[in-house]
């Protein structure tokens, strides 16, 4: 939990009396703010959630970074507060309503009504060797999405991941549901960290890799 | 760098004829700084790609843009402005399709079965090997005609044959698009059953206004009313009946079935209507409860075994 796994745009901060980590933006959600700074709730974030519990992510800040799953921005926002050129894909329509505002103010942010997993529906968009991919998707396939979307990382990249276990399967144990992902995840990357996310999220994994 | 495996096995083809036919060039190709911005964001909205190139070098080498900062200045209008229209246009138009699709669907079926009777009982007084039902017209269908009658016959077995496969495609159709609309309704109820359930409340958003109540009872409006009228026992089922977890439960257990199915249909419905986001717990507290209603059976099957030694 040093501040020395966080990037550079995200800081701790006090907001009502507790300490939380925030980034700088124009407030998405209903977040607390102090100026420019804005809460950021590692329990609706996994992102949030992994950074929270001193998971080495590897973000500096400044990077680019394809975003996989960004429902209605709520990750995102903070990711593109601190990052470079931020692809945000979404699939479904109305919480990409919400991507939509969000990404309005965010110069650097980049809304895409797209389906994950069918990258070359995007690829004309979406740059090659981006520094990071960070991937929460709500679907069955999840580390194949992964794979799919590894032509996009740069080859020193970061993919960071958070494994929903109860969208591949919602009736087998999680780890036997980690392990199936994590499996076919290493046919594409090389897995550095995994921690379970639970004390934010029940039953999803953050799993940070990198490209074979 | 190798190409992307594109998963294309469902969903419409992303061709898209004016920039990119090689699946080389990027959103921007040919693009000139009065290029109309709908037709920016159309690009972005349908094109593709074989594969990620550096978009933002390209740019500015092809001199689209003067710079990288500009080129991302641009992509920002663009991608903002083309994901704001196809939201919009996806929201309006879907449930309504998705209306139009299922009541296409269930005419289809519904003139092909009557029409395929038909066949059959002049077919039979023709063609002493035709069998009855749809696979029978297709049979028939194939069939050399010899003369003006025949040909009648045979020509009307074509017409069912091909309402028949009308009636697939829309299915088809039917399953690609339901998710998109309602992602908890279509996961739970299957594509079909979802869509009947929105025409038969005339789309999602009365359907998302439902008690549960009325939602166990869609497409049983004559038990209903015979019902209301005193004529009848109130039903346990509309079409909510074509589900797994109702018809496969035990006569004795799908009220309770019907019930549990249908509390969670329309907590669905109003989750896909006001937030459209996928929301899994809805998913799994239904699943609990049909465990525990099917538990019952296994229990009471269990002190059956237990009181007279064995048998099922």
């Amino acid at each position: 939990m040093s501040e020395l796994t966080l990037p550079a745009g995200v800081e701790r901060r006090t907001f009502d009396g507790t300490s939380q980590l925030a980034t700088r933006g124009p407030p998405v959600y209903g977040e607390p703010t102090d100026g420019e700074w804005r809460a950021w709730d590692p329990t609706r974030s996994k992102l949030g959630g992994m950074l929270e519990l001193g998971v080495e992510t590897g973000l500096t800040g400044g990077e680019t970074v394809l975003y996989l799953g960004a429902a209605a921005g709520t990750t995102v926002s903070h990711v593109a507060d601190f990052a470079g050129p931020t692809y945000a894909v979404e699939f479904a329509p109305r919480p990409a309503r919400e991507l939509v505002a969000a990404a309005e103010p965010r110069e650097r942010l980049f809304p895409l009504l797209k389906d994950a997993r069918r990258p070359a529906t995007y690829a004309h968009v979406v740059e090659s060797n981006v520094d990071v991919i960070i991937q929460d998707v709500a679907t069955r396939g999840q580390a194949t999405v992964a794979n799919r979307n590894a032509a996009f990382l740069a080859d020193d990249g970061r993919l960071i991941l958070a494994i929903k276990a109860r969208s591949e399967d919602v009736t087998a144990d999680p780890e036997t549901v980690y392990a199936d992902v994590l499996a076919e995840l290493e046919t594409t990357y090389e897995v550095c960290e995994t921690a379970p996310l639970d004390r934010f999220h029940a039953d999803h994994l953050g799993v940070v890799a990198t490209p074979r | 760098m190798t190409d992307i495996d594109d998963g294309t096995e469902t969903g419409p083809p992303a061709a898209m004829p004016t920039a990119d036919d090689d699946g080389t060039a990027g959103w921007f190709a040919g693009l000139t700084d009065d290029t109309d911005p709908e037709v920016a964001a159309e690009r972005v909205q349908t094109g593709s790609a074989a594969a990620p190139r550096d978009w933002p070098s390209i740019a500015v080498d092809e001199e689209v843009v003067d710079s990288r900062a500009a080129y991302y200045d641009r992509l920002h209008a663009v991608t903002t402005a083309a994901t704001r229209s196809a939201v919009r246009e996806r929201e309006r138009a879907d449930d309504q399709q998705l209306v139009h699709a299922v009541r296409a669907m269930d005419d289809c079926e519904r003139l092909a079965n009557e029409l395929a009777e038909r066949v059959a009982t002049w077919a039979g007084s023709r063609f002493p090997s035709s069998s009855p039902g749809i696979a029978g017209a297709r049979a028939l269908a194939n069939e050399d005609p010899t003369d003006e009658l025949d040909r009648r016959v045979v020509s009307l077995a074509a017409q069912v044959s091909e309402l028949a496969e009308e009636r697939d495609a829309l299915e088809t159709t039917i399953e690609q698009t339901a998710p998109a609309v309602a992602p908890n309704l279509a996961a739970m109820a299957g594509a079909t059953l979802a869509a009947q359930l929105i025409a038969l409340a005339g789309g999602l958003e009365s359907l998302a206004k439902k008690p549960a109540g009325t939602v166990q009872v869609l497409g049983a409006e004559d038990a209903l009313f015979a019902h209301l009228a005193g004529r009848a026992p109130s039903p346990k089922h509309g079409v909510i009946y074509t589900h797994e977890f109702v018809r496969g439960t035990r006569p004795d257990d799908r009220g309770s079935a019907a019930r549990a199915l249908a509390g969670k249909l329309a907590l669905a419905a109003r989750v896909d209507h006001y937030s459209g986001v996928y929301r899994e717990s809805l998913h799994d507290d239904l699943r609990e409860r049909m465990a525990t209603i099917r538990a019952r059976a296994e229990e009471e099957s269990n002190e059956d075994n237990e009181t007279h030694g064995g048998g099922s």
